[in-house]
């Protein structure tokens, strides 16, 4: 089954200056409880975004309309905690293309990727340089290059060559299915399991 | 040159290596709960394949189950709909589910140990980060995602990038009221909550050698929560005794064959990993957690530390974390009042957790302005305890003992800690709004949390200790 493709984007940003965060934090469990991928970006940040009431929480970045974009930035150890793929979901639901960190965790990095959700990793200077940059000038834009592996800050030109697997890149940019890859090898499984008997 | 005993798992279970690819890795057991599986049903569906192999995976209903009258019919719309997806979804597809009502239900990472299928030297996953718990058997276990629930439905493989390996070595004697939750915490406070990401850690020393299969169990499950992938320890005696005779164990010829490979399981001494960190069990202290990730953790005599002493850029969300849980830098947890008192959750709801619950509690009253829930992880561990007369003890001193689940651990079901109250809970995550919207969780052992159960506020359960040896 072919999956989401990403090549390159070129876009503003929204700030979140926030370490460690987790994904409970990002979909609340209480959200989990559909049984589709679809929706849950309506409770992306819930309990930062709205109050006890369900009223927006004005000073919170997404409630802001100073910043909008495609690229999420955010803070240190990104996406730790809970495994729930809905915390992928929910970002990419909400617009978001990109996920820029200086660390993402293991998991949720994993569960990016499998849904076309680029988890762009980069050093805590060139991180503190993007945030440096979109507060001062909120129209900030970044450019990712999946292709070069490159992240660039436009206005000053600030460039970072990203890591991603070989694989996982084939994968994000032809729309290639990790289960087709997989059942193309079906027998080989096979030979492995009669192996070990 | 020697291979760690993570290596020779691996290496066991590699169908496939290609350089720029991830490995394609043979998981042998698969559980899955109702809450991370139903998208990956319909993907199944929507490719029209059948399971791959459906005796190899196990299903169980816990994250949305209600604690009391399970007997009923769930009465929460979707937790009910998402339950029932699971049984449909196991029956249309040919899984073993042991769901509500079942004798086997219970939180998945207690079920599968005590019925004998987690077993040294296998691969096993599933849809929740705290699969890491497995691992105490000497086994590669860790949490995946639906895509990747959907992948080993699928196939019974994963690709998977082989992680750094990490040995967490405790050593020496431990103290009188610090437990193996006390060590995890204490790991964790040391290393931070991302001090294990990228790697999995094999677990040694002779303090964890000296602890039970559910204080390995204990520290395992709780790997993830330093972003450790998993944590594994090798199998020993203590392991075989724990495993033999169990419900699904190797019996027999199986057994003598299994007993022959899982001798093989240990890491070689010229073995080399990425990174070895060591602690004297000596300098741990009874543990609880005073922030928002279960990072923040100190002894339970200390002063949360002082925002000045936090690295700068990480000040602010120091900060926050702190105005969240209504604490204030610089001061002492002890003696805080509390509002609730959770006893669950896969981290520490086993019979030995109860039961070290019950011994100290025996006698004692809770505090009048204390909510005590106690949830078992499992029908099993439930009926043993009430075969053990524990929930008598319980009652006697105004706890409740419930039915099994994931619970307040996360508050998916109707268990939920209030807005602004504070919960001593044995789980396993502080983050915020995790056991209810802004609800306040200090982590700690059962031992501390009975404590804090009967005094209604923070307390060093060595001052209520009479004995040494109860621990």
């Amino acid at each position: 089954m072919a999956t989401k493709t990403f090549q390159y984007i070129q876009s503003s940003i929204v700030p979140l200056s926030v370490e460690n965060i987790d994904t409970d934090q990002i979909i609340p469990a209480r959200f989990l409880k559909a049984t589709t991928r679809d929706g849950f970006g309506d409770n992306l940040f819930r309990d930062w975004r709205y109050d006890a009431n369900n009223q927006p929480k004005v000073d919170f970045v997404l409630n802001d309309p100073t910043y909008s974009g495609k690229i999420l930035v955010a803070g240190k150890n990104f996406g730790c905690g809970s495994s729930r793929e809905h915390a992928a979901w929910a970002i990419s639901d909400a617009g978001f293309d990109v996920v820029v960190s200086s660390f993402f965790a293991d998991i949720f990095k994993g569960n990016a990727l499998n849904n076309g959700l680029l988890p762009v990793q980069v050093s805590d200077t060139f991180l503190k340089s993007i945030f440096d940059e979109v507060y001062k000038n909120p129209k900030t834009e970044l450019e990712v290059d999946l292709e070069k592996q490159t992240i660039t800050i436009l206005a000053t030109g600030q460039q970072e060559k990203f890591e991603i697997n070989a694989y996982k890149k084939a994968c994000l940019i032809n729309g290639y299915d990790d289960i087709d890859y997989i059942l193309s090898q079906k027998e080989q499984i096979e030979v492995f399991e009669k192996a070990r008997n | 040159m020697g291979k760690t005993l993570f290596d020779k798992i691996w290496d066991a279970h590699v169908v496939s290596s290609k350089e720029g690819f991830p490995d394609m890795l043979y998981i042998d057991t698969h559980f899955i709960h109702e809450v991370t599986s139903p998208q990956a049903f319909d993907g199944l569906r929507k490719r029209g394949i059948p399971v791959f192999r459906p005796k190899q995976t196990v299903a169980t209903a816990d994250h949305n189950v209600p604690t009391i009258n399970q007997h009923l019919p769930i009465k929460e719309e979707l937790s009910r709909y998402q339950v029932d997806m699971l049984t449909k979804n196991c029956k249309e597809f040919g899984v073993e589910l042991y769901g509500l009502g079942h004798p086997f239900q219970g939180i998945v990472h207690v079920i599968g140990p005590e019925l004998g299928i987690t077993l040294p030297g296998k691969t096993i996953v599933c849809g929740d980060s705290h699969t890491s718990t497995h691992g105490a058997f000497g086994t590669i276990a860790f949490g995946i995602g639906t895509s990747q629930v959907e992948q080993v439905l699928a196939t019974q493989c994963l690709l998977q990038s082989r992680p750094k390996r990490m040995k967490i070595e405790v050593n020496g004697k431990l103290k009188k009221g610090v437990t193996a939750k006390d060590i995890i915490l204490y790991i964790i406070s040391k290393i931070s909550a991302a001090g294990g990401t990228g790697y999995f850690v094999e677990y040694a020393g002779d303090t964890i050698r000296s602890l039970s299969m559910e204080g390995r169990m204990t520290i395992c499950n709780m790997s993830i929560e330093m972003g450790a992938r998993g944590g594994l320890i090798a199998p020993d005696e203590t392991t075989l005794n724990y495993i033999k005779g169990r419900e699904f164990a190797p019996k027999g010829e199986a057994w003598n064959k299994a007993l022959a490979y899982w001798k093989t399981l240990y890491s070689d001494e010229d073995a080399i990993f990425d990174k070895v960190l060591k602690f004297d069990a000596a300098d741990i202290e009874p543990m609880i957690t005073y922030g928002t990730n279960p990072g923040m953790g100190i002894g339970i005599t200390q002063k949360i530390p002082a925002i000045a002493n936090i690295v700068p850029n990480e000040q602010l969300s120091y900060k926050k974390a702190l105005d969240y849980m209504g604490l204030e830098e610089n001061t002492l947890l002890m003696d805080k009042p509390i509002d609730y008192v959770f006893i669950g959750s896969c981290t520490n709801s086993r019979i030995e957790d109860l039961r070290q619950v019950a011994e100290f509690v025996k006698g004692k009253q809770k505090a009048n302005n204390v909510t005590v829930w106690i949830v078992p992880g499992s029908k099993q561990v439930q009926q043993q305890a009430i075969r053990e007369g524990l929930d008598k003890i319980f009652e006697a001193a105004g706890f409740a003992l419930r039915e099994p689940g994931c619970s307040a651990c996360l508050g998916m079901n109707e268990d939920k800690i209030p807005a602004g109250k504070y919960c001593v809970s044995t789980s396993n995550r502080n983050f915020e709004g995790r056991q209810g919207p802004n609800s306040r969780t200090f982590l700690a052992s059962p031992l501390t949390a009975a404590a804090a159960a009967v005094t209604g506020r923070v307390t060093d359960v060595r001052e209520l200790l009479a004995e040494p040896e109860l621990v």
